[in-house]
């Protein structure tokens, strides 16, 4: 079973709610950081790396000798990563998807591949939990195919947790994608309760089940558990504004450890995704 | 000699778009014959990127021998320098005031871009 936890907000609590659903769910569990420009699991769960992949993307490289300028690299290229001018072609790296389509057009065959890192996979253990997260080079934009990378450790046994990134863009369709479960993270706030629709529109579009976790309860108004009741979503688990949870959270250390009631709490929340997933599986095998 | 000077809208009174990549309107000035000619860059102004580099290429395409604008990023000045396009940054005012100006000779091309590059 695959779980991804994300939120449309950024700073609602993904982290919180990943590391600490892998560290309650008290056997063996694989958690991957898909939030690669800024990953932070590791700090709470004292994560311990054993293994560096690099992570390239292939960019073209042109060979002058062979470029007439003709154009039709430039014509295919969406994100204009190669334009033509003169009789040159020019490459424009930090533009490029790594599509190859340039290369497939070019009727000179004047242009091959070459890999451009963009960042790293670490692979390690924090205790019973297989850790696996990705970092993004400084200065990088084109973070998918790192994530994609990192989600090469996805195996079809046991339980795996995605902490996804923020928002609702490539990179969080890329992380969310062919997951079993999502966990919307929210917070009882306007600003939460807009940018839960979008998340919630987003992944409705990808098909995949989901619930909402309601953090620091206590604060702001009704709108998030109004606008659940009204769409039918169901809330998977609140986690009260407590300032223990946040001095834990500052000292990097987990939010179970220091309030260690939640533990039961986030094992609750292990059975509710369960169920959610089982939910969709019955009703899939019934069509 | 041909002068393109990014424009907000398509005659001579225009002001002068300060964008280069994002300008609704190239005007392209033949100082020999006084004639222009508006070219159209809409297609670029809601671009998700790369719009620098794409007005480069089209304002290439048409041939200036210098361009006139407002400022212009690293990507867009590196493909007009290889097709030759001298770029002057900092140009205000009307078209018509800008090629003024750049007739009275008090307008220097520059060296490098003059803004960073920026993503999405």
């Amino acid at each position: 079973m695959i779980i991804a936890v994300a939120s449309g907000k950024g700073g609602t609590g993904k982290t919180t709610v990943a590391v600490n659903l892998a560290a309650s769910i008290g056997r063996e569990v694989r958690l991957l950081d898909c939030d690669v420009e800024e990953p932070n699991c590791h700090i709470f769960l004292n994560a311990v790396f054993n293994e560096v992949e690099p992570v390239g993307v292939l960019v073209p490289v042109v060979d002058e000798t062979k470029c007439t300028g003709c154009g039709e690299c430039s014509r295919m290229c969406e994100y204009n990563a190669i334009v033509s001018v003169k009789t040159k072609a020019l490459v424009f790296p930090e533009l490029c998807h790594g599509c190859g389509g340039c290369m497939r057009v070019c009727p000179e065959a004047a242009i091959t591949e070459r890999s451009r890192d963009i960042g790293v996979v670490e692979v390690g253990r924090a205790g019973p939990i297989e850790f696996v997260h990705g970092r993004l080079q400084v200065g990088e934009v084109m973070s998918p195919p790192l994530i994609r990378a990192v989600k090469r450790h996805i195996r079809p046994d046991g339980v795996t947790i995605l902490d996804c990134p923020p928002g609702t863009s490539c990179p969080v369709i890329t992380a969310v994608r062919g997951s079993d479960v999502v966990v919307l993270v929210t917070e009882p706030t306007p600003f939460g309760l807009n940018d839960l629709t979008l998340a919630v529109e987003t992944v409705r579009l990808l098909g995949i089940p989901f619930g909402v976790v309601v953090n620091r309860v206590g604060i702001g108004d009704a709108g998030v558990y109004e606008y659940c009741a009204s769409e039918d979503i169901p809330i998977l688990l609140e986690i009260a504004d407590d300032r223990r949870v946040a001095e834990a959270y500052s000292r990097g250390e987990l939010a179970v450890a220091a309030v260690p009631s939640l533990r039961d709490d986030f094992a609750s929340l292990f059975d509710a995704v369960k169920r959610l997933a089982g939910r969709q599986a019955v009703q899939s095998e019934e069509r | 000699m041909k002068i393109a000077i990014t424009a907000s809208g398509e005659t001579l009174e225009s002001p002068v778009d300060p964008r280069f990549g994002r300008a609704p309107t190239f005007i392209i000035y033949d100082t020999e014959s006084g004639e222009f000619e508006a070219v159209d860059n809409s297609q670029n102004v809601n671009a998700a990127g790369g719009a620098g580099i794409q007005a480069a290429q089209n304002v290439s395409e048409l041939g200036p021998d210098v361009l006139l604008t407002g400022h212009c990023g690293p990507n867009a000045f590196r493909t007009l320098s290889v097709a030759g396009v001298k770029v002057i940054v900092g140009v205000e005012g009307t078209v018509a005031e800008a090629i003024e100006q750049f007739k009275a000779g008090t307008l220097k091309p520059a060296e490098t871009p003059d803004v960073e590059g920026h993503w999405g």
